[in-house]
């Protein structure tokens, strides 16, 4: 089992849900973060002056899915997350021991 | 209606005495009036110079509750748009009273009351406000048809007015509209479409000549705007994510229930401006007015709490506070010839109305109005011109019909040229980008809320 995490710009968390569900991915886990990357934060102003946001806000989803999932899952979100401009995020796949849920007790693939 | 009659002799009298401006007496050829002004109550004669003033200082501060409607507005749209545009609806907001006041007084006034000519549809008086720093009415009117105003007053009055008017589209077209097309929008509606409308009855216009009601402006002010609204959201196209593939609309939550509400109280305690002052006197029909009012608006919120709890199950905020603000809009047009049942009916219908008019517009039309304007003043404003044809006998529904379709037909064709010239010049839109990463950092520059937690401090600063 894996642990697909992605962190997408924010108005992309619609096309990359819609796009996971049609690879027939269960349930996601969706958190507003900050952060910065190559892309480096931006500039506001305020009365003219000019400010360095440098932690900028994106969205980070996560996924479990069955090993042998993991490509098409990936696949799914750098295909809905895409825009081509800097800023589009990074996905990320850590491996998982164990997953249980907790209403039935289910474990293994079963649960995800 | 005049609720005062001047009698007596001396009506070819060119002064009034007025003890509370010594400034201008020196400008002023004091003679003694012999005219009295009779309480239209009690019989008995009351000082002019005294009733004048405190006309003229009542009709002040109920444009200075007018002007706090737009306090209202800014609260109401901002809550009902996300945190990401609120300062540019409030920007807005600041500008309609700006823009508005000064377009008004530069050109709109002076199509607003022509002083008849160009036969009722349209006229033109000339720039600027004549007569602005005469601190007196018209003395040579003195007897039945005295006007009680002077013009610095009317003009205050009524460039709240025109804010009103202006301020009603920006909710409609939130979160997607150019600040740059705001300004030109604003400018032609202030300056010539609204002040046409304004002419062809509070001007004296052809309205006027047919006996057409509409007390303090369901039809010119609310109507007004709430076309020019719906035109500009039609043609500006809907919020990116609001309809989704299959055409069904989706929610997009405002940012804050609490401010929106505190939007609509201000209205609601705004409008005790607009409809009392509507006299454009200080008299005893103003209590009966205002209380009219007050059953209008509460009748409002009911009929919208009755159908949005029918229609979607719940008690709904945002369409409960739209109801209140409906049944004001509809009683402007009646409030002065209307019973307190008849008041009752028009403001509990507009509350019903506003609800399934806002769900027809947004579910069979589909257009995105964030803010429900085109539902709460035009479709609103439109019931309250006919509901007063309705209702009272001495007022035709055939001429409130034809009012209303005048304005329904001009407004909608030159606010669709507006808004048609202003997309074809690619003014009237922000970029799918900037839209998404909201207007108030790509239009203005930075977060309407902040400082984030996130927000560096400048360098060299240390806590």
């Amino acid at each position: 089992m894996q642990l697909i995490t992605a962190v997408i710009k924010p108005h992309q968390l619609d096309a990359v849900k819609e796009g996971l569900k049609s690879v027939g991915v269960a349930g996601i886990t969706v958190s507003e973060v900050k952060g910065f990357g190559r892309q480096g934060g931006h500039t506001e102003t305020y009365r003219g002056a000019e400010y360095q946001v440098e932690f900028i806000p994106k969205v980070k989803v996560e996924v479990l899915a069955a090993t042998e999932d993991t490509t098409k899952v990936t696949d799914a979100i750098k295909a809905a997350a895409a825009t081509g401009k800097i800023g589009d995020g990074k996905i990320w796949v850590t491996p998982v021991s164990e997953v249980i849920r907790i209403r039935t007790g289910e474990s293994g693939t079963d649960a995800i | 209606m005049r609720w005062k009659m001047l009698t007596g002799g001396g009506l070819a009298a060119a002064g009034l005495l007025l003890t509370s401006a010594p400034a201008f007496a020196q400008d002023i050829t004091i003679e003694v009036v012999e005219v009295e002004l009779l309480d239209r109550f009690s019989g008995t004669a009351v000082d002019v110079a005294q009733t004048v003033i405190l006309d003229n200082i009542f009709i002040f501060l109920a444009a200075v509750l007018v002007f706090l409607m737009q306090l209202g507005f800014a609260l109401l749209a901002s809550g009902l748009t996300r945190a990401k545009n609120s300062a540019n609806m409030m920007m807005k907001s600041l500008f309609d009273a700006a823009l508005g006041v000064l377009v008004f007084a530069l050109v709109g006034w002076g199509i607003a009351y022509p002083g008849g000519g160009g036969g009722g549809w349209f006229g033109f008086a000339g720039f600027g406000v004549p007569g602005l720093m005469d601190p007196l009415p018209a003395l040579a009117d003195l007897g039945e048809d005295f006007y009680p105003l002077s013009v610095s007053t009317d003009f205050f009055f009524q460039a709240a007015f025109a804010a009103t008017a202006a301020t009603i589209v920006a909710g409609a077209v939130a979160e997607r509209t150019k600040f740059a097309a705001y300004i030109v929008y604003t400018i032609l509606i202030t300056g010539l479409i609204y002040p046409v409308v304004v002419g062809w009855q509070w001007g004296g216009g052809w309205l006027a000549e047919r006996g057409f009601e509409d007390f303090a402006g369901s039809g010119l002010v609310h109507m007004t705007g709430g076309v020019a609204a719906f035109m500009g959201a039609l043609i500006i196209g809907a919020r990116i994510g609001k309809f989704g593939p299959d055409g069904k609309p989706r929610a997009i939550p405002g940012h804050s229930m609490a401010l929106a509400m505190a939007g609509v109280l201000i209205l609601f305690i705004g409008w005790f401006g607009f409809n009392p002052g509507s006299a454009l006197q200080a008299d005893m029909s103003v209590p009966i007015v205002a209380v009219l009012t007050l059953f209008a608006a509460t009748s409002g919120a009911v009929g919208a709490l009755v159908m949005g709890w029918i229609l979607l199950k719940k008690p709904d905020p945002s369409m409960s506070g739209n109801g209140m603000l409906a049944g004001l809009v509809a009683i402007c047009a009646g409030v002065g010839v209307m019973e307190p049942w008849m008041v009752l009916v028009t403001g509990f219908a507009a509350g019903l109305l506003v609800v399934v008019s806002i769900l027809v517009i947004e579910r069979v039309f589909k257009v995105d109005d964030p803010v429900g304007a085109s539902s709460v003043h035009g479709v609103c404003g439109f019931w309250g011109l006919l509901a007063t044809g309705i209702f009272v006998a001495d007022i035709s529904f055939s001429t409130q019909l034809i009012g209303g379709l005048a304005i329904l037909a001009f407004v909608a064709i030159a606010s669709g040229i507006l808004f048609g010239v202003l997309k074809a010049v690619k003014l009237l839109r922000v970029s799918p980008q900037e839209e998404a990463e909201g207007l108030d950092i790509s239009e203005h520059g930075g977060p309407g809320y902040g400082p984030e937690m996130l927000t560096p401090l400048p360098a060299g600063v240390s806590v």
